[in-house]
């Protein structure tokens, strides 16, 4: 530090400034680890604003808690599709056993996914499903699946898996098809760690 | 009790430089002019540096096919230059601006904090050491676009994430104590009689500019913090094999993306401000309005983020809601415009350089405007989306917009910073140069978007091949002349016409009642307002 330039500037502040600047200081650093803080916070309030509007497609990881429909909608059909996909790096088939399925709301059904190892190392997989269009995520009810759990196979294991679901019947009228896609990661490593 | 002994001191010490030689005097300096000189030219070798990465860019797009790079590398290249244009290039030089001038302006000696200021540029030469240095890494530098987008930046990073991010943390952390430098210097520091509205409207710009960045910055280290843990600490945040959400992150990334193209603008919003009313001889029109259409830019910016992520999927009232706050930032902004219009407006103008970059902003600045309009409508921009139209967009709010205002400012207090009146037909030569290639290059951009060219993409569609040329010559030409404003500064430094105090006879503020060069020290005593 240069001596001059040390003098001139506590020259120019007498402790009275410097107390103002302080003040000033402690207000802004403040807002600043609040709003580091606020990034963070946006985590969680995302995924609860998704979920309370229904938004994003995402549908519940966790089995509708009970089946509480007490009637079936006959008047109505809705047409469910299944759609599969794997994520880059994941060696394994993975298809829907039925593409399509018509239902009515409030019926019960069970379709199957079936999904092979085809390397020669063991892996674990973990499926994530999203609904289109997104607002009828919220409608559609799992009471079994897959997707709940991480499925682990063996080398050139393969396996049908489950998924039993329900539409509500609060379903908005103007939503005749719905889409669950499936996606299924290699979470391997993850769960290793 | 100190402050008595060391004020009985310097009274003492007689008044004269007291810097230090050589480059000791740099790396120790608590001089806000020396500091403000230290960012404007890192800024510059930031812009040359960006500037010879999109050299690379624009040889490779000259012709369709892959002829120069691998489209891996093109990706560094795009992602690389993006990053230090908007961080070293733009950013810094607006600090700069703000270190030199602010003191000046509201009457003060220093800035608040000239330790802190110290810091706060010196970190920023490692920031861009890392990142640069990454590309000499087996790795490569980062691929993932300037917006780093997860799962591009996590799961399939090249393995450049960690020094990215680190370099990321270093600029935030430089951007954060720049700023609240510049607040506490404006709260705390203006003259005895300089209320807030007195205050010159540049000075009002990079204070509102510091409250966005010390809001934002934050976020933006969140965020690359959050893609640090995903991609090397098994975390989950925008896996959604782990139960988390890409979309979030363009949420987040976005939250602190919006505001900060506005902490590009607004500063040059201050710059032309002032430049106009000194060429037109006029006072600026409606300072008021100024300053509230300059805060409600800022608040609303903070409303507007998802006009990014129209095609993510969102819902219809998400969209709606984002379309419709986007178009009412225009309002406002279309006030600067009209101000800076009325100002000009019966004036009696002359066209030195700084007049004539300020007046290139007001109208390229304009059509940049005009196409984010047309961005920001939602049912159009599923057809714009990551094509060329919006490379041609953001270039002419930022080049023309945010860097013809720094060219302007550099040319207007050039005089000041180093005493000698620069080449004015050089500067001329500058000026039309730029201005004739700028267009070139970015204004065929607009159609290639229109006519489907994806961005960030080392080949094309053949149909596209006249256009690029033509971009690429622009492109060239942009880059060769700004070799002119080197050279128009080094003959600057150099020598040349001796400057008075005020050498712009219309210029109004306290920076013109020193001196020029302005000595090292300035308004020890405050300077009367009334
Ligand atoms: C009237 C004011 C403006 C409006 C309505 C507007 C609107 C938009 C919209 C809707 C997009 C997204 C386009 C897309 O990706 O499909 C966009 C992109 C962008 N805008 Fe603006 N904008 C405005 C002013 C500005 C200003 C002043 C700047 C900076 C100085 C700026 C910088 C950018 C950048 C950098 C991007 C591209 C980001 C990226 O994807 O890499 N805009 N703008
Ligand atoms: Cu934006």
């Amino acid at each position: 530090m240069n001596k001059g330039d040390e003098l001139q500037n506590l020259n120019n502040k007498d402790s009275a400034a410097i107390t103002k600047n302080n003040q000033v200081i402690k207000k802004l650093v403040m807002i600043v680890f609040g709003m580091f803080a606020f990034g963070f916070a946006l985590v969680p309030l995302y995924d609860v604003f998704c979920d309370i509007t229904g938004l994003n497609g995402k549908t519940s990881t966790t089995a509708a808690a009970v089946y509480n429909v007490d009637q079936i909608d006959t008047k109505r059909i809705v047409t469910v599709q299944f759609i599969s996909r794997t994520a880059q790096g994941i060696p394994w088939q993975f298809e829907p056993m039925v593409r399509e399925i018509k239902v009515h709301p409030g019926e019960m059904k069970l379709v199957k996914f079936y999904a092979k190892n085809e390397s020669t190392r063991d892996i674990i997989g973990q499926a994530v499903p999203s609904v289109s269009p997104g607002l009828a995520a919220a409608y559609f009810q799992k009471i079994e699946c897959f997707c709940f759990t991480q499925q682990p196979l063996q080398a050139n294991e393969e396996v049908e898996m489950a998924l039993q679901f329900y539409v509500d019947p609060e379903l908005p009228e103007d939503i005749s098809t719905l889409t669950l896609s499936y996606t299924l990661y290699d979470v391997t490593g993850k769960v290793e760690s | 009790m100190t402050t008595d002994v060391i004020e009985q001191e310097s009274h003492d010490d007689h008044h004269d430089d007291h810097k230090m030689k050589g480059i000791k005097r740099w790396l120790y300096t608590t001089n806000h002019k020396d500091i403000g000189t230290l960012y404007l030219w890192f800024a510059f070798i930031m812009l040359l540096t960006g500037g010879a990465l999109a050299m690379v860019i624009r040889a490779e797009l000259f012709q369709p096919g892959l002829q120069i790079v691998e489209p891996d590398f093109f990706n560094q290249l795009t992602t690389v230059h993006g990053l230090i244009m908007v961080f070293g290039a733009i950013m810094p030089a607006f600090t700069g601006f703000a270190n030199w001038m602010i003191p000046m302006m509201i009457g003060a000696p220093d800035m608040a904090l000239p330790r802190m200021n110290n810091w706060s540029f010196w970190i920023l030469p490692f920031a861009f050491g890392i990142l640069l240095s990454t590309f000499f890494m087996e790795s490569g530098a980062p691929n993932f676009g300037w917006t780093f987008y997860a799962p591009l930046s996590t799961t399939y990073s090249n393995g450049s994430t960690a020094f990215f991010v680190f370099a990321v943390h270093i600029m935030g952390i430089s951007s954060i104590m720049g700023a609240i430098n510049i607040v506490v210097t404006i709260m705390n520091m203006r003259a005895p009689g300089m209320t807030y509205m007195k205050m010159p409207l540049f000075v009002w710009t990079f204070f509102i500019t510091a409250y966005l960045l010390i809001a934002v910055m934050p976020v933006l280290a969140g965020v690359v913090t959050m893609l640090l843990t995903d991609t090397y600490f098994g975390t989950s945040f925008f896996d959604a094999a782990g139960g988390g959400d890409p979309v979030l992150f363009q949420h987040l990334f976005w939250f602190f993306g919006h505001p900060e193209v506005y902490i590009m603008i607004l500063p040059a919003f201050g710059i032309v401000s002032t430049i106009i009313p000194a060429f037109a001889r006029k006072k600026l029109f409606g300072y008021s309005s100024m300053v509230y259409a300059t805060a409600s830019i800022a608040l609303l910016s903070f409303l507007v983020w998802a006009h990014h992520m129209f095609t993510t999927g969102m819902p219809l009232f998400g969209e709606l809601f984002f379309m419709y706050c986007t178009m009412l930032i225009a309002v406002p902004t279309g006030v600067k415009v009209f101000n800076w219009v009325a100002t000009m407006w019966r004036g009696s103008m002359s066209f030195e350089t700084p007049m004539l970059f300020s007046i290139a902003f007001v109208i390229l600045f304009t059509i940049g405007g005009f196409s984010g309009l047309m961005l920001a409508l939602t049912p159009v921009d599923f057809q714009y989306h990551d094509t060329y139209f919006v490379v041609a967009h953001f270039h002419y709010v930022l080049v023309t917009g945010s860097l013809f205002s720094i060219y302007a400012g550099a040319y207007f207090w050039l005089p000041k910073w180093t005493g000698h009146m620069y080449n004015e037909s050089l500067a001329k030569w500058h000026f039309w140069c730029s201005l004739i290639s700028v267009n070139l290059l970015f204004f065929p951009m607009h159609f290639l978007g229109l006519a489907g060219m994806p961005r960030r993409i080392p080949d094309y569609a053949l149909q596209f091949a006249d256009f690029n040329k033509w971009v690429s010559i622009g492109g060239f030409a942009f880059g060769l002349s700004q070799l002119i404003f080197l050279a128009v500064v080094i003959k600057c430094i150099r020598g040349g016409e001796k400057a008075a105090a005020k050498p712009w006879d219309g210029a109004e503020g306290l920076e013109w009642t020193v001196a020029s060069p302005a000595p090292y020290h300035t308004f020890s005593t405050p300077p009367k307002i009334d």
